[in-house]
């Protein structure tokens, strides 16, 4: 291995997203130490999102420049380019959405927002690595801080519950994947994904082995994604954390998971690909079926859009399955789409649920198109694009992924995934239903109107899901450029 | 930007115009929507004119890429029968809009609003010829129609939409599969350009994927006609829409279905709607007398007409499946027909139940002597739906019955009996309402029609007269369309593989 002791110039270009995430953090926390009173301390949110813009910038000018950094430990490639604006943008959404809720519930800390940050910055870590241990790495980083986002109102019970839960069953998961790379390193002396991918395509190391490793590896991964058989975590979960982290979780950590699922399946266990394929073919189709129909019978909203966030993992672990380059831009876009949908749809949950999150019961949202209808209309665009109805994000998203598989001959799947997203409408109605078709219940009586960050919040995911939905070729391009071969 | 692509965007201007006046003032909401869907009724009026009656085919096509990965263009043209089915869709929204004036007194703007957004979905599928367009017409036009049951139907109004829209959703979701898996073949989802790929032999389908295709496609539609035993949605979703919801239901959105079918069911998989051809006939058959005896003992107006409905669209289904001439001209101006009679007749309802505020036909009796114009103007409406000569219905089943009478004469007696039943459920209907003792609270409750209530009724009862006595107006393009629908489901039989040797004989026979 050449070993190059110090990076260059170049090399800290490209992880220049990351230093300032970091740095953004730690000033925070020491902001949050130094200032005292009330109106400085309102500084956290406008300074969080002001350091993911230049993150932003900065990792949009680094994709100019696409290699590796660090002795190839991480590769900024267009795929990597792609996920980390992604992480970034969702960073920004759920600050917005949080500001609001922070104060409703009287715990505005600096510390909320430094999680987010390091969250983010682990996000970004795992999708920029192109070797196991970074990706070990970006994945605590991440998952961390997000066990602490969960449990983030340390009084109230609830919190409590979700992030204990979310700890001991994810650092569980996670041991699974360090044991698969321990395998993976002991097979082929290695841990960078295009050597284990070399190693594997001279295929000295027996099969059954490498597809053990795989087989853990996929383990601490798909609980990640919240795939079946490893969802049983997310309802509780998200039911449990605050709903603008529930937001959070059900889209950054997601999105930098799926992308170094499909880096690891589709680089490094790219040789062994029809033994991977069957097992996460049937993990989609559990995934979808659970998850739809598991949401048909929740009456808590909050509940019920984390099965949905199952479902949609299924739709997504589709595109994998096809294991192309069509069903890796698919995966990219869906998970786009899904990331301004369920933001939106979880920054109205904010907005409505109030104090101590009192209203999250799907029927509380009788006759909310009666008084604040802006915001009924912008729920419904979210529903509509979860249901996937033509012109909306979420609609392009499953006609990529079920044009990926139909192209890669899996016509079933692509049947059977159809038919889950027409039982899928049938629960996303019922809000509809509650919001347009009922009278205003008690729930209505102390309802004021969001304040300005939610607002920006929920205008631009609303704005971003149709945008892709009606013109979905500026990402789908972008996507497919960058698209794993 | 020609003038199709007027007729398309001015109901979505309209929309858009429609969300964002002031909720303050309903009255600026009925002004606009009445304005709105005149203006576009004029611009269609306007296709009439420069429409080429002489040619068959597509006519004023555009075709602008939309998305570039994959291929998809924003391509509409119109042509013998979509020309006319676009027609009815923009002449009922004005009157939609005249009949919903007063009786919508909730959330006026966005019952407007919505109204306009189903007239942009209606006119879209109609004239869509790029699949996925087609596609993202057929969903688009189903949102507003639920919201229009959900928000503005009567009791069990929940129910019915979610039922409407889940019927819907889960027949189309197989259309899209079939629709992705034509582009993986073709590359295309412009749908003359597959047509071209097929007659020249570039495309060609296994017997079983062609079965398995048309299956997808028949069963979006069938739902959407609806073919007994999909019809169950269509009772419910019609009973509790609100008046001009169950106009523009029957009269337009049923159409959707039976177009689909006709335009791309037909020349897309000749062989496999041939095979399947006996089988659908059963099940319009069935529809047709099944909706004709549910229908006589529905003791609910509404319901009444809208078994009357799955009878009358069991005969569209009869003629299209017959594969003659005659057979599908007498589909389409059934079509048309049913726009047209159904309509009134749901129109007619709804005035009866603005005045008496029941669809029960036990709550009137003896309204002909209150209000005697209501009653002449129901009575046309009733005879033309049964069918009685020189009213439209009649053309329209007579060419139905004698098409199916070439491909099979038992079916067309069977068929005859729907013909004889609807006039037993209709009469009997006009005879419990309006003949009889007038109730002492029934006769202080029914003015006669208003001048507003004269505006929406006159012209569909102008209309059944003239597609009545002469056909000569309306049938020349759509026989001509009808043709060359026949002409390219036709040319590829002998080249398919045999699907089933007896159908083919048969098929070559006419």
């Amino acid at each position: 291995m050449p070993a190059n002791l110090f990076p260059t110039g170049v090399e800290y270009f490209r992880i220049l997203p990351e230093m300032i995430l970091t740095i953004a953090g730690v000033l925070v926390m020491f902001m949050e130490a130094v200032f005292t009173n009330d109106d400085q301390r309102k500084i956290f949110g406008p300074f969080s999102i002001v350091a993911l813009l230049a993150a932003l910038i900065a990792s949009l000018s680094a994709s100019g420049d696409p290699g590796a950094a660090f002795s190839n430990m991480l590769i900024i490639d267009g795929f990597a380019s792609f996920f980390r604006a992604l992480v970034i943008a969702v960073g920004v959404i759920a600050i917005l959405s949080s500001t609001e809720y922070l104060h409703r519930e009287r715990s505005a800390g600096g510390e909320y927002y430094a999680l987010i940050l390091f969250s983010i910055v682990g996000q970004c870590v795992m999708v920029t690595a192109n070797e196991l241990i970074m990706i070990f790495i970006g994945l605590e980083i991440s998952s961390i801080s997000s066990y602490v986002l969960a449990g983030y109102l340390r009084d109230d019970p609830r919190n409590n519950e979700s992030a204990l839960k979310y700890f001991l069953l994810g650092s569980f998961a996670t041991a699974f994947l360090l044991y698969g790379v321990a395998w993976i390193y002991g097979l082929t002396g290695s841990t960078n994904l295009d050597h284990i991918r070399g190693a594997l395509q001279t295929s000295t190391p027996p099969l059954a082995l490498a597809g053990a490793a795989a087989a853990l590896m996929f383990v601490g991964i798909a609980f990640k994604i919240s795939a079946a058989p490893f969802q049983i975590w997310a309802p509780d979960v998200y039911q449990g954390a605050p709903a603008p982290v529930s937001g959070f979780l059900s889209v950054g950590p997601k999105a930098a998971a799926f992308a170094i699922l499909l880096r690891v399946f589709m680089t490094a266990f790219g040789p062994i690909a029809s033994h991977w394929q069957p097992i996460v073919w049937s993990c989609a189709l559990a995934s979808m079926v659970v998850g739809n129909f598991a949401a048909i019978q929740q009456s808590n909203i909050k509940r019920m859009l984390a099965y949905s966030s199952i479902a949609h993992a299924g739709y997504i672990l589709v595109a994998v399955t096809a294991d192309s380059t069509t069903g890796s831009a698919a995966a990219m876009f869906y998970l786009a789409a899904y990331a301004f949908t369920n933001l939106g749809a979880f920054a109205v949950v904010t907005y409505f649920s109030r104090k101590g999150e009192k209203y999250v019961s799907i029927d509380d949202f009788a006759g909310l198109s009666q008084r604040q209808p802006a915001m009924a209309a912008m729920l419904t665009v979210f529903l509509l694009s979860l249901i996937g109805v033509p012109l909306t994000a979420g609609f392009f998203g499953k006609f990529y992924i079920f044009k990926a598989v139909l192209d890669a001959n899996e016509v079933w799947l692509a049947v059977l995934g159809l038919l889950n997203s027409a039982v899928a409408a049938y629960y996303y109605l019922r809000v509809l239903v509650a919001m347009y078709f009922k009278d205003p219940g008690g729930a209505m009586d102390t309802l004021d109107a969001p304040g300005i960050g939610l607002k920006i919040a929920v205008y631009a995911s609303a704005l971003g899901t149709l945008v892709l939905g009606i013109f979905p070729g500026w990402v789908l391009d972008i996507a497919t450029r960058a698209a794993l071969k | 930007m020609n003038l199709l692509t007027a007729v398309l965007a001015l109901p979505l201007i309209g929309f858009l115009v429609a969300i964002l006046l002031p909720r303050s003032s309903p009255q600026a909401s009925r002004v606009w929507a009445l304005a709105s869907s005149l203006i576009t009724l004029v611009a269609s009026l306007g296709l009439l004119v420069w429409f080429d009656r002489g040619t068959a085919g597509e006519q004023f096509m555009v075709d602008v890429p939309w998305i570039s990965t994959p291929n998809i263009h924003f391509a509409i043209s119109a042509n013998g029968v979509s020309l006319w089915l676009v027609l009815l869709s923009t002449f009922l929204t004005p009157l939609c809009v005249l009949i919903s004036w007063n009786s919508i007194k909730d959330r006026v703007k966005e019952f407007f609003a919505f109204l306009l957004m189903l007239e942009f979905g209606l006119v879209g599928v109609f004239l869509a010829q790029d699949l996925f367009l087609f596609y993202v017409f057929w969903e688009v036009s189903l949102v507003p129609m639920y919201f229009l049951i959900g928000i503005w139907g009567h009791d069990r109004r929940i129910y019915a939409a979610v039922k409407f829209f889940l019927y819907t959703m889960a027949g189309s979701v197989l259309m899209l599969a079939a629709i992705i898996y034509l582009y993986n073949k073709t590359h295309t989802f412009s749908y003359p350009a597959i047509m071209q790929m097929l007659l020249n032999g570039h495309l060609r389908f296994a017997a079983g994927e062609q079965m398995l295709l048309f299956l997808a496609f028949f069963l979006a539609f069938a739902i959407k006609v609806p073919l007994f035993p999909l019809h169950t949605w269509l009772p419910d979703a019609h009973v509790e829409a609100p008046t001009a919801g169950s106009v523009m239901l029957a009269s337009v959105m049923l159409k959707m279905g039976c177009y689909g079918i006709l335009h791309f069911c037909l020349p897309l998989f000749p062989s496999a709607a041939r095979t399947c051809a006996p089988w659908i006939v059963v099940l319009a058959i069935i529809g047709i007398i099944y909706g004709a005896l549910v229908a006589m003992v529905q003791p609910n107006m509404k319901k009444l007409v809208a078994y009357s409905s799955v009878s009358h669209l069991g005969f569209v289904v009869l003629g299209v499946f017959s594969f003659t001439q005659q057979g599908l001209d007498g589909a389409v101006y059934q079509m048309l027909n049913h726009g047209i009679s159904t309509g009134a007749l749901f129109l007619l309802v709804g005035y009866l139940y603005e005045r008496r505020h029941s669809l029960e036909i036990s709550a009137y009796g003896g309204v002909a002597t209150p209000a005697p114009n209501l009653a002449i103007v129901f009575l046309i409406a009733t005879l033309a739906s049964i069918g009685l000569p020189m009213l439209n219905n009649f053309i329209g089943e007579y060419l139905v019955l004698q098409g199916a009478s070439y491909a099979s004469f038992p079916a067309t007696v069977f068929a005859a009996l729907g013909v004889i039943l609807s006039a037993c459920y209709m009469l009997w209907l006009y005879q419990r309402t309006f003949y009889g003792k007038t109730s002492e609270s029934l006769s202080h409750h029914m003015p006669d029609l208003s001048g507003r209530e004269w505006a929406a009724i006159l012209p569909l009862l102008l209309l059944m007269l003239w597609m009545g006595s002469y056909t000569q107006t309306f049938m020349p393009p759509i026989s001509a369309q009808n043709a060359r629908i026949l002409d390219l489901s036709k040319q590829r039989v002998a080249q398919s593989p045999p699907v089933m040797p007896a159908v083919r004989e048969v098929a070559n026979a006419r």
